[in-house]
């Protein structure tokens, strides 16, 4: 049933074409709503065995060989994911419904948002470490496909394929810590790989496991540096960005990291790194969201920047006696969702209504859009941790404060909280700027009369909005059944949580939280006086910069490295063949100690055949300094015809004869076809190509020369001769050793060589007949 | 080029003999291969330079009323030979290209002695001249057609 469950996104998504061209005259967001609205319910009902600690699995083999199979398993942590996932996907698709048109090409938007939430549903579900990889990259293709989804603009196709690299690099690293993973454990399940964390972390691999795996997690979840692919994919529609990019996806990292925390829980590389990491995400996001001057670009950042919150509170958790910072993670987890997505659905709805989603053209909308302006109030507010009980933002940001404090992973430890309040107070400037730019202050230029949003847009974030004021008000009423079986899927222990909106004067978070509120206001209050130091501040080094330099840079460098050898010259790539030939076999008789002069077996030598050798040596010699063609080729023929005679003088008639013939082909077919060449021009080269070209051809030379005397002196067997001449007349027939050789016992050796003659005859051919008139006047 | 065309007459009379005598030995060669030095390969290539001394004497025009064979047909009867010799092992349950031979008594001859390797090698010294003949006149002819473009 559960697999059915987590393929029904799929399923479901195979028949929507189906269902575009019959029922065309009805939103397709209608029939795709019921698939996560089900999916919401049929997880519902395992609230109470949650509650219980129970945990359901579920098995279907896919590769048993390989022990890669569907293993899904729901517990507190995967029910809290898929809560979310299908919860908020429920809502998005309503929003969607009324945010896109008809005219859009809606068959695409929905197959590849359904495809988007089944994967997710994958990831969160697996606990095969493999499948859970495969659902990773269906996150990726599928955020990509919806990033790039208005693929007209220039803009989308950037900031797809920007989010497309940095995730996908992130996913590959993950891969390769999987397969370490499952090498040193001997097991794909997560499961078993918690239980035998003990190899993972005694194994040498340990810290290549662990950069690798957070690699994975912190590309996907947008933390410093990798951040820089989230403010691009804004570019995506709205709904998108606020699924994708604020509630689901980008919290595919910390899941996978509150997933292997029990891996990695206690060892102190893996608490510096993820508290260090999330900190610097925390402040740098915050710091930035100021900055931007579009909707969507500071809700971006403030999504990097709470994401490096959560993601430093369990690396918090995983220092020791910090219990409350797991649990804070996870309350901030649920709060982050409900703020984040109805703040990108009020976004989207200003910009739906208003035309534009640039901050300096915005203002007092709030008489326009009072219900808008209201479900922002809470959204801001709550996001920017306002102490007052109807903001589950404010609950969620004193536990960080606490875990803050109490965090003991560092020897610093007290920069740490003031890198949280740092963050803090920049998250509350923005979502100062956030609420009071678009809605108060005097209107502005807009092209249009602003007018409230029509009541299907308002319904997602209302929805969403009562969750922030019930939590904000009840926060205990989650404690039970959400937030304790993810904790203890967590870090394995059952924690009592109580979360109180009071804990008196005496508590130091609690005076955090008015350090933020009042340093945030008055830096709010006069941004004008500050706000230009941004421009002072280079962006140079910003990350997006950097990845801009980096991929400009690799194909630059890319093609210069192509230009460099690839130049179309064959004599180059002669010389670079030669030089590796000449590298590698060298190189080989170095190491293997190859070279050997055995005297044993050589023939005598006469005084003709020294004489025929030492002919063609000095034949050779000449051809090098022949000024002309023909004589050049000439001059080679006695060569040629020299070797016919050392034919003859070791006993081969038939190789000498054969040699002298083909000799007088070739020398003829030459005399025919240099006929048409111009003469030999002495091209002008400089000295060190020159000598250049003489080194390479006397090492080659050299080198198989060597390798020749070598060959001879290792003579390990008996050559198989004396078996061809003992049997040429009994079993061949013939006295003529070679041609019974030739015609009978490897046959088909000359089978293929006449074969090969009758090509090389009809290429000819082919290549003078056919040949376009074209070409030969030209 | 024609109307210069000198009169070769001691060429022409004595490639009449030589090419026959050379013809004569490079079927000998061929026949003689399985025994003694020669075999399909020379014997072809012997055969080809009989035919292209008749090509020089006589020109291409004398020779394609002559001889009606075109060469790209001879390889493909040469390759066909030798593959057909191959499979021809099949119908005794042989595998591909097993060979076998008898010795014969013949009238006048003598004891002569008969391989199905030889005719693996008719097939190679069909191929042979076929190849040979097809290269040395198609750039020959290629020439002629641009001298004749040009003049």
């Amino acid at each position: 049933m559960l697999h059915l469950v987590i393929f029904i996104p799929f399923l479901f998504a195979l028949i929507i074409p189906l269902l575009r061209t019959k029922l065309s005259n009805i939103h397709l967001g209608w029939f795709v709503l019921a698939v996560p609205v089900l999916l919401f319910t049929y997880f519902i009902s395992f609230l109470e065995k949650m509650i219980q600690g129970e945990k359901i699995h579920s098995t279907l083999n896919w590769i048993p060989s390989l022990d890669i199979n569907f293993v899904f398993v729901i517990d507190g942590l995967s029910m809290l994911f898929s809560l979310l996932i299908t919860g908020i996907g429920s809502l998005v698709v309503l929003y969607s419904i009324f945010y896109l048109n008809k005219k859009e090409n809606l068959g695409h938007f929905y197959f590849y948002l359904l495809l988007f939430m089944g994967a997710m549903l994958g990831v969160v579900l697996s606990d095969n470490i493999f499948v859970l990889y495969m659902f990773w990259e269906f996150t990726s293709i599928s955020s990509f496909l919806l990033i790039g989804f208005w693929f007209h603009r220039e803009k989308s196709r950037y900031g797809a394929l920007k989010s497309m690299l940095i995730t996908v690099f992130g996913g590959l690293a993950l891969f390769a810590s999987f397969l370490l993973m499952s090498i040193t454990t001997g097991s794909t399940s997560i499961r078993e790989i918690i239980l035998n964390s003990e190899a993972i972390i005694n194994s040498n691999y340990f810290v290549l496991i662990l950069i690798l795996f957070l690699l994975g997690a912190f590309t996907k979840s947008a933390q410093f540096p990798f951040h820089t692919w989230l403010p691009d994919a804004m570019e995506a529609p709205t709904p998108v960005s606020a699924y994708l990019h604020s509630a689901t996806m980008v919290k595919a990292g910390i899941y996978l990291v509150a997933r292997f925390f029990l891996v990695f829980q206690g060892e102190q590389l893996f608490a510096i790194i993820v508290s260090v990491f999330g900190i610097v995400t925390l402040a740098w996001g915050s710091f930035m969201a100021v900055r931007q001057t579009d909707l969507k670009g500071i809700l971006a950042f403030s999504t990097i920047s709470q994401l490096g919150m959560i993601m430093a509170m369990l690396g918090f958790g995983a220092g020791y006696e910090n219990k409350v910072a797991i649990v804070a993670a996870v309350f901030h987890i649920f709060n982050h969702a409900t703020f984040k997505g109805s703040l990108f659905m009020v976004a989207g709805i200003i910009d739906h209504e208003t035309g534009t989603r640039d901050i300096r053209r915005l203002g007092g909308l709030y008489t326009f859009m009072p219900i808008t302006a209201t479900l922002a109030f809470f959204g801001t507010f709550s996001m920017a941790g306002f102490p007052l009980p109807v903001f589950n933002g404010f609950l969620s940001k004193e536990m960080f404060f606490k875990a803050a404090i109490l965090d003991n992973v560092l020897d610093i430890s007290i920069l740490i909280p003031i890198l949280a309040v740092i963050g803090s107070i920049f998250t509350f400037v923005y979502s100062m700027i956030l609420f009071f730019k678009p809605f108060t202050g005097k209107e502005n230029m807009l092209d249009r009369q602003p007018h409230e949003a029509p009541i299907g847009l308002l319904v997602s974030p209302a929805i969403l909005v009562s969750f922030i004021i019930i939590i904000g008000l009840l926060p205990n009423i989650i404690s039970e059944p959400i937030l304790a079986p993810a904790v203890s899927a967590i870090n394995g222990e059952i924690p009592l949580i109580n979360i109180h909106f009071w804990h008196g004067f005496t508590n130091i978070p609690i005076w955090m939280s008015f350090t933020v509120v009042v340093i945030g206001t008055l830096l709010f209050r006069y941004r004008d006086k500050w706000t230009p130091f941004y421009n002072v501040f280079p962006g140079r080094w910003s990350a997006a910069n950097v990845y801009d330099y980096l991929v400009n840079n690799t194909f630059t460098f890319a093609k210069s490295v192509t230009s460099f050898f690839m130049t179309g010259s064959i004599r180059n790539y002669l010389s670079i063949i030669l030089g590796f030939l000449i590298g590698t076999l060298a190189v080989t008789i170095y190491i293997t100690d190859g070279f050997a002069v055995s005297y044993d077996d050589l023939a005598p030598i006469t005084w003709p055949v020294a004489f025929t050798g030492i002919t063609m040596v000095f034949a050779s010699i000449a051809t090098i300094f022949m000024k002309n063609r023909i004589a050049a080729i000439l001059v080679l023929g006695v060569v040629g015809y020299g070797l016919s005679i050392l034919f003859v003088f070791f006993k081969a008639p038939d190789l000498a004869l054969t040699q002298l013939i083909i000799e007088t082909v070739t020398v003829a077919l030459f005399l025919l076809c240099f006929y048409h060449l111009p003469d030999l021009t002495k091209t002008k080269e400089s000295l060190s190509r020159k000598t250049l070209n003489i080194v390479i051809s006397l090492s080659a030379g050299f080198i198989v020369t060597i390798i020749a005397i070598a060959s001879h002196s290792f003579k390990k067997f008996d050559a198989i001769s004396e078996y061809f001449i003992e049997t040429s007349v009994s079993l061949g027939g013939g006295h003529n050793i070679v041609n019974v050789i030739l015609v009978d016992m490897r046959g088909l050796d000359t089978l293929f060589e006449i074969t090969v003659l009758g090509i090389a005859a009809l290429a000819i051919i082919s290549m003078i007949k056919l040949r376009k008139k074209e070409e030969v006047d030209s | 080029m024609k109307q210069f065309r000198t009169n070769d007459l001691i060429l022409k009379t004595t490639t009449t003999i030589i090419a026959f005598v050379i013809l004569a030995f490079s079927i000998y060669l061929f026949l003689a291969g399985h025994n003694a030095p020669g075999g399909g390969f020379i014997g072809g290539l012997m055969t080809a330079a009989a035919i292209v001394l008749l090509y020089i004497a006589f020109g291409i025009g004398t020779m394609a009323r002559v001889f009606k064979w075109s060469s790209t047909t001879l390889i493909a009867v040469g390759l066909l030979t030798a593959i057909a010799t191959g499979i021809g092992s099949f119908l005794f349950k042989q595998p591909f290209l097993s060979h076998t031979f008898g010795h014969f008594h013949l009238p006048f001859v003598g004891d002569f002695e008969l391989a199905t390797a030889m005719l693996f090698d008719l097939g190679v010294y069909f191929t042979v001249i076929g190849v040979t003949m097809t290269i040395i006149l198609t750039i020959a002819d290629d020439q002629n057609e641009e001298k004749s473009e040009l003049g």
